[in-house]
């Protein structure tokens, strides 16, 4: 079985079974930041239930670290795989007869969310293990709302959260039927996982950006 | 009509290949692509010159030798085609038409046009075949039976003329729309389940010291391939090397 994770197909496998476990934790995300838009109370206690329960804090957590960095690593590293294979390059390559541009460029997208991610972690995550771990602050299960809601005070950074999640549509846009492709989907399934693909590459960035603007208007 | 062609020139293969510019007079639009090839070489045979070296065997469209990436495209800007189907009423007067060799790592160019892609025969000599006693008491294959579907499906796996414009066409030069049709062609059928396992372990083993690069699905390699394999069959590649290691 090692040996299988070594070939090109493995990778590929590895690369979608990291994605699947990725957009299931989009799913989770959204559900838990979408409450904020009706029930401060709601949000505060789902927030307070995340960031204190042990099976999330310390199991769940490392396995999404692990999963987000694996995706990154695995991503740079058949980039430079393929760039090798690819040889003398092209004079003249028309590579949008065949293919549309997010397919062909999803390393782009990818940097773009991962520049996103160090954004993101500063505002969230850092703060978070400062007050539980660092600078130990009293336990406040109400402090997340607020917390959340002064974020998107800034017109920059909701700007950089539009952009950001734009890119992550079109990288699932590409990247949920790729996954499934990858895990060797069989033909009869092909509509319909293009059908569930866009819609959730709409659905999922969509959220997201609404969250960030409703905040930023609401505060 | 009258066309500028800018065409990759390389003396051997280790030597440095360069774009060279030439004129061509009176091409009639119902030319195929090689024939348009054909009288530039005549010119430059008669002007003591060095022929442009390009592949190609069977002008029909079924024995996969003529490569080309013509205009950013394998095989040229038409569908379903390979370069000797390519007709020259696809271009117009005066058009500046870029002609360049297959490119990838596993595919060196030899001279000009002609690319060494024998890394496809050893993928199929690694295991692109059915062992069958042929000692004079085989079975006739029609006795087996096998479902309208799986027959047509292995059919159309079967089309692929190994002809190399999936992994011209790719952006990380990934051979794995050749090698899905070569494994599903027999993964499909009876005769192909007893070495099921090896094969595919065997051809991606192969495939991957060649040098061929990794599929990103695009999609690119089945809109360029001119037999129409699907990306189906990469999948079902996948499928079997997955269930070969559990």
């Amino acid at each position: 079985m090692s040996g299988f994770f070594k070939s090109s197909i493995g990778r590929k496998v590895a690369m979608a079974l990291s994605a699947f476990f990725l957009m299931f934790f989009l799913i989770i995300h959204l559900a838990v930041n979408i409450t904020s838009l009706f029930s401060e109370n709601l949000f505060n206690e789902l927030s307070h239930f995340m960031g204190t329960n042990p099976l999330v804090q310390f199991a769940l957590q490392p396995v999404l670290l692990f999963g987000v960095i694996f995706h990154f690593v695995m991503g740079f590293i058949l980039e430079l795989k393929n760039k090798k294979a690819n040889g003398v390059s092209y004079a003249r390559n028309n590579g949008a007869a065949n293919s549309t541009w997010i397919s062909r460029n999803m390393i782009y997208s990818g940097l773009v969310i991962l520049a996103f991610l160090v954004l993101h972690f500063a505002d969230f995550w850092v703060h978070e293990i400062n007050v539980k771990y660092v600078n130990v602050q009293p336990e406040d299960p109400t402090r997340y709302y607020h917390e959340l809601v002064e974020k998107f005070v800034p017109i920059w950074r909701v700007v950089a959260y539009v952009v950001s999640f734009v890119l992550l549509g079109l990288h699932l846009a590409h990247g949920f039927t790729s996954a499934f492709q990858s895990m060797g989907s069989t033909a009869g399934r092909k509509k319909a996982l293009q059908n569930i693909g866009k819609a959730y590459s709409i659905i999922i960035p969509l959220g997201f950006i609404i969250i960030a603007i409703f905040h930023h208007l609401n505060h | 009509m009258n066309l500028t062609l800018k065409i990759w020139r390389q003396k051997d293969s280790s030597s440095k290949g360069q774009m060279v510019d030439y004129k061509v007079t009176e091409i009639s639009e119902h030319m195929s692509f090689l024939e348009m090839m054909d009288v530039l070489n005549e010119q430059l045979v008669a002007k003591g010159e060095d022929p442009v070296a390009f592949d190609h065997d069977c002008r029909e469209g079924i024995c996969g030798m003529c490569s080309m990436y013509i205009n950013g495209e394998a095989h040229g800007p038409d569908r379903g085609i390979t370069t000797c189907q390519l007709h020259m009423r696809m271009f117009k007067e005066g058009d500046i038409i870029t002609i360049e060799p297959f490119r990838a790592a596993a595919f060196p160019v030899i001279k000009d046009l002609v690319v060494d892609r024998t890394a496809f025969e050893r993928i199929q000599q690694a295991g692109g075949y059915i062992s069958v006693n042929t000692s004079g008491n085989t079975q006739d294959a029609n006795s087996i039976p096998i479902s309208k579907h799986a027959a047509d499906e292995a059919m159309d796996a079967a089309t692929c003329i190994g002809c190399g414009a999936c992994v011209a066409t790719c952006k990380n030069s990934s051979a794995m729309l050749f090698v899905g049709a070569k494994v599903s062609q027999y993964a499909l059928l009876p005769q192909g389940q007893v070495e099921a396992a090896d094969r595919v372990k065997n051809m991606v083993a192969q495939m991957d010291l060649e040098g061929f690069g990794n599929c990103t699905n695009t999609g690119a390699c089945e809109i360029e391939c001119p037999k129409g394999i699907s990306l189906d069959n990469i999948a079902r590649m996948n499928r079997e090397l997955m269930k070969a290691n559990i």
